[in-house]
Parts: structure tokens; C-alpha cells; sequence
């Protein structure tokens, strides 16, 4: 009884696989009569099933995961490779086998994720393995549906061939991230950020702009992105220029009130002992009142870190050079090479998120001393 | 209940005082709140003198705070005339006459306690050098050497208020505003900071004006105690202390110091209307 420790998912995974051996072959037989996984339905059973039973052995928990590793993924590899080429024409053990190698993946990760380490770089490793394990298991399952049930790759192709087309297209997106990116987006955000905190400063500073400031401030903000986009293009013409126009006139406002509600974080009573020490305007400003409200500006910079990527891109649809992501992604659509739009989709995700993901790194950095950095 | 007239003995008292440090008379202040004016001060005339310990003592809404406020120009009064080192409140404030300690620590999280130390020197334009030996001598004179390169968050509740304690003693004004510093701490800590303040005082002849609530508190350390009572605020008794100056915890239980602490007792009853 001891050396058993079941977990529910090994134990469905197990019946899982019984039902798909109850169920008949995993694919439909080609026009020649061959049913496809002939030499490996064996394999990937015993995989699963072996997997699922060592797993439930009193193991340490680093082995288990190991074994919990490979037969989930093995098996899953297995059985995207055997539907290669005879797509459409999976049949129920195939989605069976599949929903049991991910479970057994769901085991793994749970193992993990209870795994308490003393060492640093260890308990790191571990951070970064489960939402690996995560996200590969999306596109396994993206990529066994699509290929699976057949769709049509106009519709969703499956996450391999947009990872060749990305291979295949690294000159062609370099360019246009070099365009979009570092020039548009860059540019505009550093001005539209700057810009806002500037002038929240003036408002802050002179009170008659706040009232004034505000509201215009506020209107801006709602213009809508689809209308300003072709007038910036006629004022700034086609090239990056008018992209960075239309995401300084996005990013400028969340900046704007972000600054203005973080001035006025700082408590009375710190504003107090700053007057106690007759402390002037800018001293004030620069030693209490702007480190008070570096929470607030770095929450604009987050939300701005990704809106600056989409006003961009949504500005190149209406007139660009032929570089860019935007102008890529429209032009494409008409091409029906939806690979390569779901190809500059994955590389504008990537780059959106990391570019949020330095700005919340330099946040941690800068606001330590913020409850919600330091944790409690 | 009526509002008890001042003793005449009193007045006697406050001529006597030489080197007056803060001078308030006929001293008024009346809020404008959304429920009509709130008198928070009327007719204060108080006098300290160099090197007095000097607790502001009532219950709340009783002008205590407001009192140490209009003396810090952090209040302006709407009557009277208060003058601070023989300036106006306002150029006593510029001029940097004295330090501050709230009823929180109201240290900046993101400065090191040192860099909490160094934020007032720093805006009266002190060389480095200069902020580093203060901040050493200040920190070394609140027991909290060892402690500089810690955040705020770091520390106790009591540590960090004795740290805003050295931050309102380093740059050497010679008087120190207290307000109710240490209310939020238990009793123990209290007892303990309480012991320390005095040592501090007697060490280096400042002149402190102190809001507390509590009688025993008051009674330790003054020189001389405030009674004050609500609805207006108003001075109601000055309790000349006559506990010598060295003055161990168990100076509390001496029927010296219960005396006093009877007479606080009865000015505070006297001033508060029980009725409403």
C-alpha cells in the first residue's frame, strides 16, 4: 500500500489509454488501405501507460517528473508526426491518446510545482520549466487539433508552419521590426511618455492648466485611432514618421493622469516635514513627491509599453513603405499567406512582451521599497 | 459646565521666564468646515522659555496639535500673534528654528534610514562630509547605529520612530516639535523612548514642546504641563512640574509625581464637560 501513491490524472490517463485501444485504430485508413500508426500505437500506449504507472510508484518527486516528461512528450510528438501528411483524419483514440499525454504533463507540472528547493538557481529553473511546460502544451494541442480535425490552414494553420515561416522569414522580419519597433514605436513612446510627464508637471505646476490640460488631454485620448491614423500619414507622410505621431497621440494620455494621480500620492504628513524643512517647489517635487509617484508613472509606461506596438501597427494600414509589420500583416491577408500574418502576430507578441517585460524588470528595480514589490 | 477661569498664578508664572523661545498671545484659530466654523484655538497665551520640556495635554479635539501646528507654520492663526525665537512663525519656519516629529514616522520607504537622516540636510544645502558626521552623531545619540543602510520598512515601529527623531534633531535646530510621537506604540517601547527622550534632552538643552494624551507620559517628562480642553481650545491650568531633573522610570511611583499627575487629572476633568 506504502510504495503506491496514485494521482488522479495517471489513473484517468490509464483509462484514457484503454479507451483508445477499446476504440479502434487512431486514424482513418489511407486510399491504399494503410492505417498510419501501425509500427507506433504500441509505442506511444506503452508510453503513456508506462509513464502513467511508474508515476504512481512512491519515486522521488524529480524522477517522477522526468518520466512524466518524456512519455507525455514522446508520445505527443509521436502522434503529431504519425498525423503528418494524412491530416483530417484522426479518429477519437487519437484525441484520447492526446488528452492522456497531456494530463500526464499536468501531473508533471503539479510534481514540479511542489518541489521545494534550497538553492536558488534551482527553485529559478523551476519558475521558468512550469510555464514552459504550460505554453508548450497550448501549441501541442493547437497543432494535434489543427492537423487532427484537419482545419484549413486559411483559417488556422498549425503552430509548426508558422514556426518555419518565421525561419524561413527572418531577413523580411527583422526589416519590419526594425521599422515598426525601433523606429515607430521607440520613438513615439519616448516622446509621447516624456511629453506626458512633462506636461503633468506644468499642470501640477501651474494650476489654471491643470483645468485647461486635463480635459484636452482627456479628448485626445478618445480620438479615435482609425481616424487620426490616415491624417497623421498626410502630415507626416508615409514612412515612420506618422506611426510615431499616432502612438505619441496614444501613449500621451495614460501618462498624462498616471503623473497627475501619482503627484498627489504622497500623505499629508510627509508634505508636511517637507515644509517643516522649508523646502522649495523642485526640492520637494524631486525628493518626495516624483519617488511617490514612480508606482503610478511606471503603470503608465506598462500599459503605454503595449499600446505604442498597436497604434503602430494599426497606423501602417493606412499608407507605409513596403516594410513593416502592419503594412506585412495587411498585405498578406490579401495573399492569403495567413502564415506569415500569424507569423508577424507571434513576433509582435514576443517583442510587445518583451518589451513590457523590461519596463515591469526596471519598475522592480526602481520601486523596491513598494509594498507590492517587496511583499508585504 | 462653565469654562474655567485661569488661576492668576499662572500668569505670575509665564513673566518670569527669560530667554522666551515661542511667545503666543491672545492666539486664536477658527476652521471653515462644511458644518460652519470650528474654533480650535481661542485665546492661547502661553510663554516657553529656553531649555523647558513643555507637554501639551487634553483630550482629543482640544487644540493640542493645532497649538504645535501654528507654532511649526504648519496652521496660520486667525487671531492673536505668535512669535517663534522672537520671529514671526513663518520666518522662524524658513529660518529652520526647529524639528518636527510626527505622530507616524513618516520616513520616505525609499531611502535608506541614513538617506531619511540626510533628506533634511541635503535641502538646506550640507556638504557631504558634514551629513556624514551628523548623520553618524544623530543616529549614534537615537541608539540606532548599525541601522543605516536598512529601509524604513525594515525596522520596528519604535526604531523608525527614533529615526525620524534623528532626522528632526541632525541639523541642530534648537527646538523640537513633538507631536504625540509615540501613541502608536505599546507601552513598553513607550517606556523605553520615553526614558531615552529625556536622557536626549538633558544632553543637549533643547527646547521641546511635546503632545501626549497620556498623564503619566506628560508627568515623566515635563517641566512643565499644559492642560488643555475642547470646544474652543483652550489653555485651562500650567502645571509647574517639581520633579527634579534626573528622573529614573521609578520616579513614577513616588507620591511626588502622583501628586502631579492628580492635579493633571482634575484640570482635565474640570475642562471636559461631561454633559455633552
Amino acid at each position: 500500500m506504502n510504495r503506491f501513491k496514485p494521482s488522479w490524472q495517471a489513473v484517468l490517463a490509464f483509462l484514457l489509454c484503454l479507451a483508445s485501444v477499446a476504440s479502434g485504430s487512431i486514424a482513418a485508413a489511407d486510399a491504399a488501405g494503410v492505417y498510419p500508426y501501425e509500427g507506433t500505437r504500441g509505442l506511444i500506449l506503452a508510453l503513456i501507460a508506462g509513464a502513467a504507472l511508474v508515476s504512481m510508484f512512491r519515486i522521488s518527486a524529480i524522477l517522477e517528473a522526468l518520466v512524466l516528461f518524456i512519455g507525455a512528450h514522446l508520445a505527443a510528438w509521436l502522434l503529431i508526426r504519425g498525423i503528418a501528411g494524412v491530416e483530417g483524419t484522426a479518429k477519437a483514440p487519437f484525441y484520447l491518446l492526446i488528452a492522456a499525454a497531456w494530463l500526464l504533463a499536468w501531473r508533471c507540472v503539479a510534481v514540479l510545482s511542489s518541489i521545494r528547493t534550497g538553492s536558488k538557481q534551482a527553485s529559478m529553473a523551476l519558475r521558468l520549466i512550469v510555464p514552459t511546460i504550460f505554453g508548450a502544451w497550448i501549441l501541442i494541442i493547437w497543432e494535434a487539433a489543427t492537423r487532427g480535425a484537419g482545419i484549413p490552414f486559411i483559417l488556422l494553420p498549425p503552430p509548426s508552419s508558422i514556426g518555419v515561416r518565421i525561419v524561413n522569414s527572418l531577413p523580411i522580419l527583422a526589416a519590419d521590426v526594425n521599422q515598426t519597433i525601433f523606429k515607430a514605436v521607440l520613438f513615439g513612446y519616448l516622446i509621447g511618455c516624456g511629453a506626458g510627464f512633462l506636461v503633468a508637471i506644468l499642470a501640477d505646476r501651474v494650476p489654471f492648466m491643470r483645468r485647461g490640460l486635463l480635459p484636452i488631454g482627456n479628448m485626445v485620448s478618445a480620438l479615435p485611432i482609425i481616424g487620426v491614423a490616415p491624417i497623421m500619414v498626410m502630415w507626416f507622410g508615409f514612412d515612420w514618421q506618422s506611426k510615431a505621431a499616432v502612438v505619441i497621440i496614444m501613449t500621451f494620455f495614460p501618462m498624462l493622469v498616471n503623473t497627475v494621480t501619482g503627484l498627489a500620492a504622497s500623505g499629508h504628513m510627509e508634505r508636511d516635514l517637507m515644509r517643516t524643512y522649508a523646502s522649495d517647489y523642485w526640492q520637494t517635487l524631486f525628493k518626495l513627491r516624483l519617488p511617490a509617484a514612480a508606482p503610478f508613472i511606471f503603470n503608465a509606461l506598462k500599459i503605454n509599453s503595449t499600446l505604442a506596438l498597436i497604434g503602430a501597427i494599426v497606423a501602417e494600414f493606412f499608407g507605409t513603405p513596403v516594410v513593416g509589420m502592419g503594412f506585412r500583416i495587411s498585405t498578406e491577408v490579401g495573399r492569403m499567406n495567413i502564415d506569415m500574418v500569424w507569423a508577424e502576430i507571434a513576433v509582435a507578441a514576443l517583442a510587445g512582451s518583451l518589451f513590457y517585460g523590461v519596463v515591469a524588470l526596471i519598475e522592480r528595480a526602481a520601486t523596491f521599497w513598494h509594498p507590492s514589490v517587496r511583499g508585504g | 459646565m462653565s469654562i474655567v477661569i485661569p488661576e492668576p498664578k499662572q500668569v505670575a508664572a509665564m513673566s518670569e521666564i527669560k530667554n522666551p523661545v515661542i511667545e503666543a498671545s491672545k492666539l486664536g484659530l477658527t476652521f471653515q468646515t462644511n458644518d460652519g466654523p470650528v474654533q480650535a484655538l481661542a485665546n492661547v497665551d502661553l510663554t516657553i522659555g529656553k531649555g523647558e520640556f513643555v507637554s501639551f495635554i487634553g483630550p482629543s479635539g482640544c487644540g493640542k496639535t493645532t497649538l504645535l501646528r501654528v507654532i511649526a507654520d504648519l496652521e496660520k492663526p486667525t487671531s492673536g500673534n505668535i512669535l517663534v525665537n522672537g520671529m514671526s512663525a513663518e520666518k522662524a519656519r524658513e529660518a529652520r528654528a526647529y524639528g518636527y516629529v510626527f505622530q507616524a514616522a513618516a520616513l520616505f520607504p525609499w531611502r535608506t534610514i541614513a538617506g531619511n537622516v540626510a533628506l533634511p540636510l541635503e535641502i538646506m544645502g550640507i556638504s557631504k562630509a558634514e551629513q556624514a558626521e551628523r548623520i553618524k552623531r544623530t543616529l549614534d545619540l537615537v541608539n540606532l547605529s548599525g541601522f543605516e543602510k536598512k529601509y524604513p520598512w525594515q525596522l520596528s515601529g519604535g526604531m523608525q520612530q527614533r529615526a525620524s527623531i534623528a532626522r528632526a534633531l541632525a541639523f541642530d535646530a534648537d527646538l523640537l516639535l513633538m507631536d504625540e510621537p509615540f501613541g502608536a506604540l505599546d507601552e513598553i517601547v513607550r517606556d523605553h523612548l520615553n526614558e531615552q527622550l529625556l536622557e536626549l534632552w538633558g544632553r543637549t538643552e533643547k527646547t521641546i514642546c511635546f503632545v501626549t494624551h497620556s498623564i503619566p507620559e506628560a508627568v515623566y517628562l515635563s517641566t512643565r504641563i499644559v492642560v488643555m480642553s475642547p470646544r474652543p481650545g483652550r489653555v485651562t491650568d500650567i502645571i509647574e512640574s517639581t520633579l527634579p531633573r534626573e528622573r529614573p522610570l521609578d520616579i513614577r511611583e513616588t507620591p511626588e509625581f502622583l501628586a502631579i499627575a492628580a492635579r493633571v487629572r482634575d484640570g482635565l476633568r474640570a475642562g471636559h464637560s461631561y454633559e455633552d
